[in-house]
């Protein structure tokens, strides 16, 4: 079943695909240097790309199973007050998982 | 031909990126070390050998396409169309190098490194103001922490099976966290409401067309408006900088 060279072959096409995406734009950097559009989009893009990490991350969530995202939604809440309250990432992280995991494994 | 750039005596500054990566990044990469055994565990269950674990994460890695790729090589589907998904999915990569701190990268080597291991995370936790700080050692660091632990991850999946912390469900969550403190950061350092909701517009607009294509989409959507956003605002100083002039 396990056909070496393919799965190689597979791997590294893959990999090269993945590298040139993220080498692309550092290409494109060099020739729009000192443009006012770039300025622009580094100061504009990480909020709204960090968003749709977000949203992405919680459209993933499984809100039609036996939970019904409940442990999801609450650990969201915790962590995202508890950063609010202390601004301490490792506490929040830590205080919404802790949630989310004994909600969704001794609870649900 | 040695950097000659660069201070002679590195340690302490090496010591303290070390020190600053691990209590900026540790808590995500303690989460990519299960969420890296589900992708080890996904290999095995596929009948395919456990090495292919270490091998797609460590090279390819790029989080998602790494699970979609374990059911295409177990398909032994043609290498083009797996070329194909992984430009698809990864996409959204394109737009990260716009706002990611490389020129704080030192020397060209630790810049390629910085570009090959630019995933998800890597981009959330050191671009914006988050970033504006870290060294090049930090930068460098967080990133090879980061694909320790997810390649790490993918062993341990790979060779204790499903046995071990499969069990434990939620464990996705960790990433659900870490997005929602980095959106706090980042909102509390540019309070910009029009930002805000262009890219939620975006985000939602892209699962209502096509949720599968979630990232690509959105993220396109975004820089088209950012793009018309600047657009305008250019035009708006021109014309304000002719009124001045003529009125």
């Amino acid at each position: 079943m396990a056909d070496v060279p393919y799965l190689l072959l597979g791997v590294g096409a893959a990999a090269a695909v993945t590298f040139a995406l993220r080498a692309i734009p550092f290409a494109l950097k060099g020739a729009l240097k000192d443009s006012a559009l770039l300025a622009d989009l580094r100061s504009w893009m990480p909020l709204g790309a960090i968003l749709i990490l977000l949203v992405y991350a919680v459209s993933g969530v499984d809100f039609g199973g036996s939970s019904h995202g409940i442990p999801e939604v609450s650990g969201i809440v915790v962590t995202a007050g508890v950063h609010w309250w202390r601004r301490n990432a490792v506490l929040s992280m830590l205080a919404g998982t802790a949630v989310c995991l004994v909600l969704a494994n001794l609870v649900f | 031909m040695p950097d000659t750039s660069q201070p002679i005596v590195s340690t302490p500054a090496a010591h303290s990126g070390f020190r600053d990566a691990v209590s900026e990044a540790g808590m995500v990469c303690l989460g990519f070390v299960p969420l890296g055994m589900g992708l080890g565990v996904l290999v095995t269950s596929h009948g395919l050998p456990w090495w292919l674990a270490p091998l797609l994460s460590g090279v390819v890695f790029a989080g998602s396409v790494e699970f979609i790729l374990v059911g295409l090589l177990a398909a032994s589907t043609p290498v083009l169309s797996i070329a194909a998904t992984a430009f698809l999915v990864n996409s959204r990569h394109l737009f990260y190098g716009f706002s990611f701190p490389l020129e704080r990268v030192n020397g060209p080597l630790a810049k390629t490194y910085s570009i090959y291991s630019l995933c998800d995370e890597a981009f959330a936790l050191l671009s914006g103001h988050r970033g504006g700080k870290a060294s090049s050692s930090q930068i460098l660091w967080t990133q090879a922490l980061l694909q320790i632990s997810w390649v790490s991850g993918s062993v341990l999946g790979a060779l204790l099976g499903s046995g071990f912390l499969g069990q434990v469900k939620g464990l996705g969550f960790l990433m659900v966290a870490l997005f929602t403190i980095l959106t706090i950061d980042a909102i509390r350092a540019r309070p910009e409401l029009s930002l805000v909701l262009c890219a939620a517009g975006a985000a939602v607009v892209a699962l209502l067309i096509a949720p599968a294509q979630m990232l690509p989409i959105a993220l396109g959507l975004f820089v088209v408006l950012l793009l018309a956003r600047h657009w305008l605002e250019a035009r708006r100083r021109r014309a304000a900088h002719g009124e001045a002039h003529h009125g």
